[in-house]
C-alpha cells in the first residue's frame, strides 16, 4: 500500500540515494552523511499500523520538518528514535552505527533528544532540578554548576531561563524553553520537537524560530513535527511527508510549494461511493454564535466561533486533531463552560427556541431537547467499560420512570434490539462492553444514542479504528438520521469520508473558523489548506517569508 | 513527686510508641516518595517484629551461652529478610504485574499479621505454652543503655535511658531527609514518584527506583516491629494487635507529616502521646478512652484538610501516588 502511495511523487522528489549532489545544495553546513538514518521502520498498535516501513534520513546543520496530518505517524515515529517506543521492524543507524534504542536514556547517550507535546516536566521541581534530573545519579546535588551552565547554553543560543523558578509557576512557552534547555544541557546533537509551536504566540514562536536557527548553525541536527505549513516553508531546509503511516517523500523546502506539500500530506481524492442523498425539509436547528473557550492552562482552544447545523442536513468539521473540535462539541452537549458573549440557540421543530449554552446535560435534557452525542472517547466519555449493554442503555433513561427502583425491562429490551439490528457481536448481553472489540462498542453507543430519535446528533470521529463495513454502517446511520430530518454533526479525520458524506464541510484551524465549504464542490486540496491556513490562502502567508 | 513519675511515665511510653511508629512511618515516606502507596505497612512491621523474634529465638537455644551482641546483629538480620520479603511480594505485585496497590497493601496488612502471629503463638508453644516464649540476653542487648546524665535528676529518664533503636531512628529519618532532598538519587526519586514518564523520559530506571523505594521503606518500617518486639515488649510475643494499630497510625503520620521525614520525627512522638493519653487522664468510662484513641486520627484529618485548603503545592503527596507506570501506554 505504501509503496504506491510513494510512487506517484516519485517524480517531484528527492529520492533517497540517486539525488546525493542535489541534496548537498540543500544541506548547508552537512557533510553529506546522514546523522541518522532510519530504515525500514515499522510500529504496530494492536492491529493499527502507525508506521509501515518509513525511512528518514537526518542531516547535521538541517532543519528537518516532518509533515503529516493527525495520525499520520509522525510522533510515533520520533518516539522510536527518543526512546519512548520500540520499533517491531527496521533499523537505525546513528553516524553509520547499527544502534538499539530501547529506552530514553539510550537514546540520550547517542545526543537525541526530543521535546515533547506534552512537557516531561515535574511541576514540583524548579528549572535546576528539572534539567539536572537523571544525571551524575552518584554525585552529590550541585546546583551550583547547573545553573552556570545553564547560563552558558542560554547566552550561547539566546534562551531566558529561571534556574530557580519552580515548574509550577512558569508559563507554557517558558515551559518549552525549559525543555529545549535541558535537551542541550544532556548534549543532544540531534533535537526533535514535537509540534512546539501549537501552544505558542506568535511572538513566543518567532523566538523558538531564532533560536532554532541558532541551533542549526552551531551545526546541530533539527526535527520539527507539525501540521502548520507556513511553518515548515518559513523555518526548514527540508520536508518529509508522512501519510496513514506511510513515508511519502521528502523535498527541499526551497523547491516546493505549499499546495504540493499539501497534495503530498491528504493524497489524492479516492472514491469510497458513500451514499449522499439530497437534503429535504431543511430547517435552521441550532445557531453558534461567538463561541469561544480556554482551557484549565489559559489557552484558548476555540476562537469565536460562529456556525448554523441544519435538520434534515450533515454538517461536517474538519480540521487537524486539537483544532478546537472536542470543545466545540463540549459546549454545545453542556460539558464544558465556554467564555462570556457566546451562545447557542437550538430550534425545535414547531421552531420554539431556546438557548443551550452555559446549561447541564441534564437541564438541556429537560429542555425537551433530544440531543445526540457520540463522543470521541468510546469507553471513557460514551460507555462504562465494565458495565453490560444493558447497563449501559440505562445511563441515558434512568431518570425516567417513577419511585426508587429502575425499569430494566426497557433498557435490555433496547440492548436485544440494537445487538440484533447492529450485529454486535457479543457472547450475551451480560459481557461488559469494554470486554467487546471497538466496532461493536461503536455500535452499540451509536445505537443508543440513535434510538432516542434525536433532533441533534453529533459525533467525534465516529469511525476511528473501524473495519470498513462497520464504517459503512455507520455512514448510513448518519444517513438515516438526515432524512429522518435530525441535524448531524460529523467530526471527522478523513477528507474522503468528509467530501463524500457531507452537505457542508466546515474547517476549523486552531480554534478558530477557517471557512465552511459546500461539500459537493469542494476539493480535497482547498479543504486540505483550510485546515492548516486561515481562509486557505497559503500563498500569502508563503510569500510573507 | 507522684505527678512527676507520672508526667516521666507519660514521656517515656510516649517515646516509645513515637518511636514504632516513627520507623513504620519512615519506610512508608519513602515508598510513597516513589509514587506507591503501600497499604502493608503494618503487616511488613509484623512480619519484621516476627523475623528478628524467630532469628533470636534459634540462635538463643541453639548455643548454651547466647551472646547478646550476636542476637542482636541475627534479630536485625531476621527482621531486615522479612520485611524486605514483604517489600519484594508489594513490589513485585504492583511495579511489575501492576496490581492495584490498594488491594495489594491491605492484603499484605493481612498476610503480614496472619504470617507473624501464627509463628509468635507457635514459638509461644515450642517454648512451652503462651507467654514463655522470651529471648531475654538478645533483648537485654537491644535494651541496653547510657546513662549519661545520671546524676541529674529526671533528665536522665526523659532522654537517655532508652535503647539504642530510640535514637537510630531519629538518625534514619535525619539521613533520610537529607537523601531525599540533597542528593542526585534523591531527586530522581522525587521526580519518579512525581511524574514517572518524565523520570523515564529522562532517562531514571523507573523501576529500578521503584523496588529500590519500596524494599529499603520496607525494611525501615521492619525495624518497628523490631524494636516493639525487642525493646517495647522485652523480647517476647504479644497477640494484642498493638503493632497494627501502630502501624495505622504510622500511614495516617506520613499524611500528617506531609511527607517529610524530619516532620516525621516531632509528629511521631505527638501520636504516640496521644495514643497512650488516654492512661494518663483520671476517671474515664471506657468509651471515653475510646475517643481519646481517636485523636491522632482526628488530627490527621485536620491536616487533611488544611493542607488541602492552603493547596501548596509542596506539601500535597506525590502526584504519581498509587498509579502505575507503564511506558508505552498511550
Amino acid at each position: 500500500m505504501c509503496a504506491e502511495r510513494a510512487a506517484f511523487w516519485e517524480g517531484n522528489v528527492l529520492s533517497s540515494k540517486s539525488d546525493a549532489k542535489e541534496r548537498n545544495r540543500v544541506v548547508a553546513a552537512g557533510d553529506g552523511k546522514p546523522l541518522v538514518e532510519m530504515t525500514d521502520i515499522t510500529k504496530k498498535f494492536g492491529s493499527v499500523t502507525a508506521n509501515d516501513h518509513v525511512s528518514l534520513s537526518i542531516y547535521r546543520g538541517e532543519i528537518l520538518s516532518l509533515l503529516g496530518e493527525n495520525g499520520s505517524g509522525k510522533t510515533t515515529l520520533m518516539n522510536m528514535l527518543s526512546g519512548i517506543y520500540f520499533p517491531d521492524g527496521g533499523h537505525i543507524r546513528v553516524k553509520g552505527e547499527l544502534v538499539t534504542i530501547s529506552s530514553p536514556k539510550d537514546a540520550l547517550d547517542l545526543r537525541i533528544g526530543m521535546i515533547h507535546q506534552h512537557f516531561k516536566l515535574v511541576n514540583v521541581l524548579t528549572a535546576a532540578e528539572n534539567i539536572i534530573l537523571g544525571l551524575n545519579e552518584s554525585r552529590r546535588l550541585d546546583l551550583k554548576s547547573v545553573r552556570l551552565r545553564v547560563k552558558q547554553i542560554c547566552d550561547r543560543y539566546g534562551f531566558v531561563v529561571e534556574p530557580d523558578k519552580k515548574v509550577y509557576e512558569m508559563s507554557v512557552s517558558e515551559k518549552q524553553t525549559l525543555e529545549i534547555v535541558k535537551v542541550l544541557y544532556r548534549g543532544a546533537d540531534i533535537l526533535i520537537l514535537d509540534e512546539p509551536t501549537a501552544v505558542l504566540t506568535p511572538q513566543e514562536t518567532r523566538r523558538l524560530f531564532d533560536v532554532m536557527r541558532n541551533m542549526k548553525n552551531d551545526g546541530k541536527a533539527i526535527v520539527i513535527i507539525t501540521h502548520k505549513l507556513h511553518e515548515v516553508m518559513e523555518i526548514s531546509d527540508r520536508v518529509a511527508v508522512l501519510r496513514k503511516g506511510c513515508f511519502i517523500g521528502d523535498v527541499p523546502t526551497q523547491r516546493t510549494s505549499p499546495q504540493e506539500l499539501t497534495e503530498m500530506m491528504v493524497g489524492h481524492a479516492v472514491k469510497l461511493n458513500i451514499e449522499r442523498t439530497q437534503p429535504e425539509n431543511v430547517r435552521k436547528c441550532l445557531e453558534v454564535e461567538h463561541v469561544s473557550v480556554v482551557d484549565a492552562d489559559g489557552v484558548r482552544k476555540l476562537n469565536d466561533v460562529s456556525f448554523t447545523a441544519n435538520g434534515g442536513e450533515i454538517l461536517g468539521i474538519a480540521g487537524v486533531s486539537g483544532s478546537g473540535q472536542k470543545e466545540l462539541l463540549e459546549v454545545i452537549a453542556g460539558l464544558q463552560d465556554a467564555l462570556p458573549g457566546g451562545s447557542v440557540i437550538y430550534t425545535d421543530m414547531n421552531g420554539k427556541t431556546s438557548s443551550l449554552i452555559g446549561k447541564t446535560p441534564m437541564e438541556i435534557k429537560k429542555l425537551g431537547v433530544q440531543l445526540a452525542f457520540v463522543p470521541e472517547d468510546r469507553l471513557g466519555m460514551g460507555l462504562v467499560g465494565n458495565l453490560d449493554i444493558a447497563d449501559n442503555m440505562l445511563i441515558r433513561t434512568y431518570t425516567e420512570g417513577s419511585g426508587m427502583f429502575v425499569n430494566m425491562k426497557k433498557p435490555r429490551k433496547l440492548a436485544e434490539e440494537i445487538v440484533k439490528e447492529f450485529d454486535v457481536v457479543t457472547p450475551d448481553l451480560q459481557t461488559p462492553v469494554r470486554k467487546l472489540s471497538g466496532g461493536n462498542v461503536q455500535k452499540v453507543l451509536v445505537g443508543r444514542e440513535i434510538a432516542g430519535s434525536p433532533s441533534l446528533l453529533m459525533s467525534a470521529y465516529a469511525v476511528r479504528g473501524l473495519d470498513i463495513n462497520t464504517s459503512y454502517t455507520i455512514y448510513n446511520l448518519m444517513n438515516e438520521q438526515k432524512r429522518r430530518g435530525a441535524a448531524v454533526i460529523y467530526v471527522g479525520e478523513d477528507l474522503d469520508v468528509l467530501l463524500e458524506l457531507c452537505d457542508r464541510i466546515m474547517v476549523l484551524c486552531a480554534g478558530s473558523v477557517s471557512g465552511i465549504v459546500d461539500g459537493r464542490a469542494a476539493t480535497k486540496e482547498e479543504v486540505g489548506l483550510m485546515m492548516t491556513h486561515i481562509g486557505g490562502n497559503a500563498d500569502k502567508e508563503a510569500g510573507r517569508k | 513527686m507522684e505527678t512527676i513519675a507520672q508526667i516521666i511515665t507519660l514521656i517515656r511510653t510516649t517515646i516509645s510508641f513515637g518511636t514504632v511508629i516513627m520507623y513504620g512511618s519512615l519506610g512508608e515516606i519513602m515508598t510513597e516518595k516513589s509514587g506507591h502507596l503501600n497499604l502493608g505497612v503494618p503487616g511488613i512491621m509484623y512480619m519484621g517484629g516476627i523475623g528478628g523474634l524467630l532469628g533470636a529465638y534459634l540462635y538463643e537455644n541453639s548455643v548454651a551461652s547466647p551472646v547478646p551482641f550476636v542476637g542482636l546483629l541475627i534479630a536485625t538480620l531476621g527482621t531486615l529478610v522479612c520485611s524486605i520479603l514483604g517489600g519484594l511480594i508489594y513490589s513485585f505485585l504492583t511495579i511489575t504485574l501492576r496490581a492495584n496497590q490498594n488491594v495489594t497493601g491491605l492484603t499484605l496488612t493481612i498476610f503480614g499479621s496472619g504470617v507473624a502471629n501464627f509463628f509468635g503463638g507457635s514459638l509461644s508453644k515450642l517454648a512451652g505454652g503462651v507467654g514463655q516464649i522470651s529471648v531475654a540476653s538478645t533483648s537485654s542487648a537491644f535494651r541496653a543503655t547510657q546513662h549519661l546524665t545520671d546524676n541529674i535528676p529526671y533528665i536522665d529518664d526523659i532522654l537517655f535511658n532508652y535503647g539504642f533503636m530510640v535514637y537510630l531512628v531519629i538518625i534514619i529519618a535525619v539521613i533520610m531527609s537529607r537523601f531525599i532532598n540533597r542528593t542526585s538519587r534523591g531527586l530522581n526519586l522525587r521526580a519518579v514518584g512525581e511524574d514517572p514518564a518524565t523520570a523515564d523520559a529522562a532517562g531514571i530506571n523507573v523501576t529500578k527506583y521503584r523496588y529500590f523505594a519500596t524494599c529499603t521503606g520496607a525494611a525501615i518500617s521492619g525495624l518497628g516491629g523490631l524494636y516493639y518486639v525487642m525493646d517495647y515488649i522485652k523480647g517476647t510475643w504479644a497477640n494484642d494487635g498493638n503493632i497494627e494499630a501502630l502501624g495505622w497510625l504510622a500511614v495516617a503520620l506520613v499524611i500528617f507529616a506531609t511527607w517529610k521525614p524530619l516532620r516525621a520525627i516531632w509528629g511521631a512522638y505527638l501520636f504516640g502521646a496521644l495514643y497512650w493519653l488516654y492512661n494518663f487522664i483520671p476517671g474515664q468510662s471506657r468509651s471515653m478512652q475510646e475517643i481519646f484513641k481517636m485523636l491522632p486520627y482526628l488530627v490527621t484529618i485536620i491536616v487533611l484538610i488544611t493542607v488541602s485548603l492552603r493547596r501548596k503545592k509542596e506539601n500535597q503527596p506525590p502526584s504519581a501516588l498509587g498509579l502505575s507506570y507503564f511506558r508505552e501506554d498511550r
